[in-house]
């Protein structure tokens, strides 16, 4: 088993799928790109000279590629206090100005968040108010996203946080059981348009009330996530919302004086200046 | 008084800990005074959907100020550093912090081996890398990369700790240079401090 790489190594990795791919990894966070990379080497018991050549001479692997590189791993409602921060305060924010909005999540992943979002906007009334956008830059996880079928052991957290959030049901009066999985009612849906969209390369491509980008930019570094910020910047409109990760911070970026904190524990901010 | 035969050229005390570490733990941060000269970075397993709390209990007695850091947040001495609940917590060339909500390690998040890891590579021999009691075998790779970087290893001694898989996982894959108790840890700790004066 590898256990360690060089920078020298992974500047091959990202150096060559920019080149042939257009994706840019140069400012991926190092440590957690070099464990994603290390793990793409485990799996498919390879050496980095192998990946070189299994890049450079299949061009389909690079889906497969993207689909291990990238973190997939979350939860619905996570950070219930997150959740009802979006019910008490920002949803009934943004409904005084707009009775149509729009969100788009940006790094959607397998789409918990997205499902999370609509039980909660369809439990308030407000699912045909809302046109959702969800984005990844893996077509892989979108598709399962679209799908919203899950593990059934990973429902018992789900339910967790649920409950937690305070809903008003159970869980379970929006997903059936099949094969071992929940299945997600697809009404739940209906107002979502799930689009391949990388946040490093990819422009601004509509403007938002509501951005949430919730533990996406920690794989980024600082040069970044200032960029990622400004792409944000642009696609909310003047008093929209940007949501990021608990542990997440802006204070560095150049745009943050845009922005005013709307809820410093759940990192919930506000566009207030163009 | 020398026993250890150490120097300042260390940068950073990297501490895991799991099932009865608590403890261990708050009896070396009350004994460490606020001028201790090295950040002090904890990951400790702890529950995953527990946000808050932690960082109070471990305050109470400590005299370094404690906090959970933010994603790329900058790595100071004088400061102790929590792993946050359900991240994992790594080091960064540039001496920050990162964090990520990659898959568990360990069954773990945050998962020590992680924040181990990651400081070996950056540390490499100006660090101390230290575990402590524990149920897993967590942390065991992390002491080994950080011996194999250079660094100094240390392991509660297992006939003090409540569980003892921890260290002895660590001590059966990698050399480890000191099996100290807690009140030894400390005396280690307080002589390295001696150095930075």
């Amino acid at each position: 088993m590898i256990t360690d790489l060089d920078i020298a190594d992974l500047k091959k990795v990202t150096e060559l799928i920019l080149q042939q791919h257009g994706y840019d990894f140069r400012d991926y966070a190092l440590s957690s790109f070099k464990r994603r990379v290390l793990r793409i080497l485990e799996l498919g018991g390879l050496t980095i000279d192998s990946l070189l050549k299994k890049i450079a001479d299949q061009p389909g692997y690079i889906n497969e590629f993207l689909d291990e590189l990238t973190v997939n791993v979350t939860e619905m409602f996570r950070d219930p206090g997150f959740w009802r921060l979006l019910h008490e305060e920002i949803i009934p924010g943004i409904l005084l100005n707009n009775k149509q909005f729009k969100i788009w999540h940006a790094g959607c992943s397998s789409g918990e968040e997205v499902i999370s979002m609509n039980i909660m906007l369809k439990e308030m009334g407000l699912q045909d108010n809302v046109s959702i956008i969800a984005t990844d830059i893996d077509t892989a996880i979108l598709d399962k996203a679209r799908a919203a079928t899950y593990g059934i052991k990973n429902m018992e957290v789900n339910e967790k946080n649920y409950i937690r959030f305070q809903g008003k049901h159970s869980l379970k009066n929006y997903y059936r059981e099949e094969n071992g999985k929940a299945v997600f009612n697809s009404e739940l849906l209906r107002n979502v348009s799930f689009r391949k969209h990388d946040l490093v390369v990819g422009e601004a491509f509509n403007k938002f009330d509501l951005i949430l980008c919730r533990n996406v930019m920690i794989y980024f570094n600082q040069t970044l996530q200032n960029q990622v910020l400004k792409k944000f910047h642009g696609s909310l409109f003047k008093y929209g919302y940007l949501a990021i990760g608990t542990k997440e911070s802006l204070i560095w970026c150049e745009y943050v004086n845009r922005f005013i904190v709307v809820n410093q524990e759940e990192k919930v901010y506000k566009k207030i200046k163009d | 008084m020398s026993r250890y035969n150490l120097n300042n050229s260390y940068k950073a005390i990297v501490i895991g800990g799991s099932a009865g570490s608590f403890q261990g733990i708050i009896k070396i941060l009350s004994q460490l005074s606020a001028d201790f000269p090295l950040p002090i970075i904890m990951a400790l397993h702890r529950l995953k959907h527990v946000r808050h709390g932690f960082v109070e209990a471990l305050s109470i007695k400590s005299n370094i100020k404690i906090s959970e850091p933010e994603d790329k947040e900058s790595i100071r001495k004088g400061m102790a550093y929590l792993a946050p609940a359900n991240y994992h917590l790594s080091v960064e060339l540039g001496n920050y912090f990162s964090l990520s909500t990659e898959e568990m390690v360990n069954n773990s998040r945050p998962a020590i081996d992680i924040t181990l890891g990651s400081a070996a590579y950056l540390y490499r021999t100006k660090l101390v890398g230290i575990l402590l009691s524990g149920a897993n075998r967590d942390g065991a790779l992390g002491m080994k990369q950080i011996k194999d970087k250079g660094g100094i290893t240390i392991i509660q001694d297992p006939a003090e700790c409540m569980i003892d898989t921890m260290p002895k996982a660590a001590q059966s894959i990698t050399t480890i240079d000191h099996t100290l108790g807690i009140d030894s840890i400390v005396a280690f700790l307080k002589e390295l401090q001696q150095h930075y004066k």
